[in-house]
């Protein structure tokens, strides 16, 4: 488990370094303008769903978590350095999207690694304390990347390289250091070879959603992701309302990161105590409270801290909890599988949201948008609590 | 996984952590040292000396100010070359500016401040003797800066963004200040956006490059769903109005009555994809220029028939001109220089 947040907390140093320093680069290193509207548009969001599933499909085949996890990071890896070669804005988009592929492609299998390796009960606190490192990770990246600069100025070939071989490092730590997915764990231990291959067809995966229970949480995640507003609207909103100084702009992400890193395991225990559906919805009412409090006639100052610590909190909530239900309802030779479903679901329905907001902002204005965001969330959050969870393992606590 | 012992993980471990220590502190080091050399001028480039800069009219005749890119100790300040000679000797102001822009006796420099762990940035409005008279904090990279042909007015653009994953949602934020009142437009944003006599509401509103008619009127870039557009802008309104489509940082002419643009042209690479226009106020007929380069500038008129601009160069940038009316071919006036005004 530890070894897994290493390897999160080491790559989220050497991306988020590349994040930092990307629009300097391309601004001042390069001198171009990058008002392309996105370098990456929503054509490939498409396509990284579909890379996501891929991922998740080929990992579960002959339980090959750990190399399609080691592709994935290994594909960013490389990533680092060619962004040094590409000078122009379509290539450097290309070099993006195939970082992201890297990105797509890990997620789902890392995250069955973590749950095959913990115990059940005590899964929501091992996704928490991943989430956490890996929310230390981009937290240190961007100090590290600044430092560089400061050292050398214009630096950018030094930051990508030194972001190479921290990703590098990540890769090692996970190739030496986090066993397989067939390493003796109880899920996977019964399960013979022959047995497992057959029972990972591409029939099999589409399959899991005739089970009740993966049913009724990839339903639940879509319908709560199709109310849940996107970080950058939400930052937007906080500008807007309240009148943030464009200096601290900036940093606005770093206050819900602060709050996920914080919350993100004792929420993850409290999952493993109380039920994780329960949890997961908890954190759409603390989402509902913060969209309460944006829409409100308060303008304290405490307000944005108030904001971006629910906004934290739900992330610590939802995130890794999230998984640690998935983990529940999927069969363990399906895991990589049905976790890349769900997550797959939830990003496109937040796709959703996002493009309909935007349209909802232009046509009524930011209040009323997020008023119907918040009315939309109450009504996915009745009925998601509503659905009735299927029988479950033995483990699961009743909701 | 092939079975090794803890102890073999741990000494490949070791060793690769050693060498990727080597690899990041020998390009560390190449980078520094990379850029101390800057530091010390080339031979062969311009000869470059610290004197004195005024934005003030001269009675010798007219100036360029300009960033200076050539290096060397004077690199990245402003300096200035009589504009009948401007391969000659440049005065260096000891003032550093990413971004400059000036105009009767007003001047204004984005500039870097080094912080701690982060730079941040800054927009010093400078006297005629470029001496700071107000600065504001910056949200994100200088790349636009103007003054109005008055000196009262001034207005820069940066851009924000990069703080999702792989930071690839740029916006720009432009702010409008009055020099005299100090009354300060953070954001052109919260004007009231107008198309076709209808009220715009979107969250995607982005403005850069304004270029000002007088001390109330403007013109600038809005950008909204994937496009861009003129628009033209009342200060005391607090309104911009819809001109027309697909024109970027446009420079007003003198006489007030063009507009020089860089045009966003179908067909072209994605990576060079603009040209310059000029587009007659009165007659909204467009004429391309002589240059067939791709430039990424917002130009600056050097007198009612030509404009200058840079494009990227061996130092960074150097800078040319080109006749506004279509004709001829662009000359380069300049090298290793960014962000010129004439005085």
């Amino acid at each position: 488990m530890l070894a897994l947040g290493s390897v999160s907390l080491i790559t989220d140093i050497s991306s988020e370094m590349v994040t930092a320093v990307l629009p300097l680069y391309l601004v001042a290193g390069l001198g171009l303008s990058p008002l392309g509207f996105g370098l990456l548009d929503g054509v490939y969001n498409g396509f990284s769903a579909l890379v996501r599933l891929a991922g998740g499909h080929l990992a579960d085949r002959g339980g090959r978590h750990k190399a399609v996890a080691v592709f994935g990071y290994g594909l960013s890896a490389v990533c680092k350095p060619l962004l040094l070669l590409a000078g122009s804005l379509p290539l450097i988009g290309a070099v993006l999207a195939a970082d992201r592929t890297g990105k797509g492609l890990r997620t789902a299998p890392r995250d069955a690694l973590i749950s095959l390796a913990a115990p059940p009960e005590a899964r929501g606190r091992a996704f928490g304390i991943h989430r956490a490192m890996d929310t230390t990770g981009a937290l240190l990246g961007p100090l590290a990347a600044f430092l560089i600069l400061h050292v050398a100025a214009d630096g950018y070939d030094a930051v990508f390289t030194v972001s190479f071989c921290v990703a590098a490092l990540g890769v090692l730590v996970l190739v030496l250091f986090v066993p397989g997915s067939r390493t003796g764990t109880p899920d996977t231990a019964p399960s013979p070879d022959g047995v497992g291959r057959s029972a990972v067809s591409l029939r099999a995966a589409v399959g899991l959603l005739r089970r009740r229970d993966v049913r009724g949480l990839a339903l639940c995640a879509l319908l709560l992701g199709l109310a849940t507003v996107s970080d950058s609207f939400v930052y937007l909103l906080l500008q807007h309302r309240l009148g943030v100084p464009d200096r601290w702009f900036a940093l606005l992400p770093l206050g819900t990161a602060a709050a996920f890193l914080l919350l993100a395991v004792p929420l993850g225990r409290l999952a493993d105590r109380v039920g994780r559906r329960k949890v997961f919805l908890g954190g759409h009412l603390v989402l509902f409270l913060a969209y309460g409090l944006l829409l409100s006639s308060w303008h304290g100052t405490a307000l944005p801290y108030a904001v971006l610590a629910l906004h934290g909190c739900f992330y610590a909530a939802t995130d890794g909890v999230l998984m640690a239900a998935a983990a529940e309802a999927v069969p363990a030779e399906l895991r990589s599988s049905g976790m890349a479903l769900i997550q797959t679901g939830q990003a496109f329905a937040r796709f959703a949201c996002s493009i309909a907001f935007g349209a909802a902002w232009s046509a009524w204005g930011d209040r009323t948008a997020l008023l119907a965001a918040a009315v939309l969330l109450a009504v996915c959050a009745a009925l998601s609590a509503a659905l009735r969870p299927g029988a479950g393992p033995p483990m699961s606590v009743p909701v | 996984m092939t079975p090794l012992t803890r102890r073999t993980r741990l000494l490949v471990l070791l060793a690769a952590v050693l060498v990727l220590s080597a690899v990041a502190a020998t390009t560390l080091l190449h980078a520094s040292d990379r850029a101390a050399r800057k530091d010390r001028a080339q031979p062969g480039g311009p000869r470059v000396t610290a004197g004195p800069v005024s934005l003030v009219p001269a009675a010798a005749g007219r100036r360029i100010v300009f960033r200076n890119l050539a290096w060397g100790p004077h690199r990245d300040e402003l300096t200035s070359v009589a504009a009948t000679t401007p391969g000659g000797t440049r005065s260096a102001s000891g003032v550093k500016c990413l971004r400059f822009y000036a105009a009767a006796g007003t001047g204004v420099c984005l500039q870097a401040v080094h912080g701690a762990v982060q730079d941040s940035y800054r927009a010093v409005v400078l006297d005629a003797q470029l001496h700071e008279h107000a600065h504001y904090a910056l949200p994100g990279i200088p790349t636009r800066a103007r003054v109005s042909p008055s000196g009262h007015l001034v207005a820069w653009t940066v851009f924000v963004g990069g703080d999702s994953y792989a930071g690839t949602d740029f916006s720009t934020r432009t702010a409008v200040l009055d020099t005299r009142t100090g009354r300060f437009d953070a954001s052109l944003e919260d004007f009231g956006a107008i198309r076709d006599g209808h009220r715009l509401r979107a969250a995607d509103l982005n403005f850069w490059g304004v270029t000002f008619a007088d001390d109330e009127h403007f013109y600038a870039t809005m950008a909204t769903g994937g496009k861009t557009f003129l628009v033209r802008g009342d200060l005391n309104a607090r309104t911009v109005t819809v001109v027309r489509a697909n024109v970027e940082c446009p420079s007003l002419s003198p006489d007030g009555t063009r507009i020089v643009f860089k045009k966003r042209v179908s067909g072209l690479p994605a990576d060079a994809p603009w040209r310059l226009y000029v587009l007659d106020l009165r007659t909204m007929r467009e004429t391309p220029l002589g240059e067939t380069r791709s430039v990424d500038d917002q130009v600056v008129w050097r007198d009612g028939r030509t404009v200058v601009y840079s494009l990227p160069g061996d130092y960074g940038a150097d800078l040319y001109s080109v006749a506004a009316d279509g004709s001829g071919g662009p000359h380069r006036l300049m090298g290793a220089a960014l962000s010129p005004a004439y005085l």
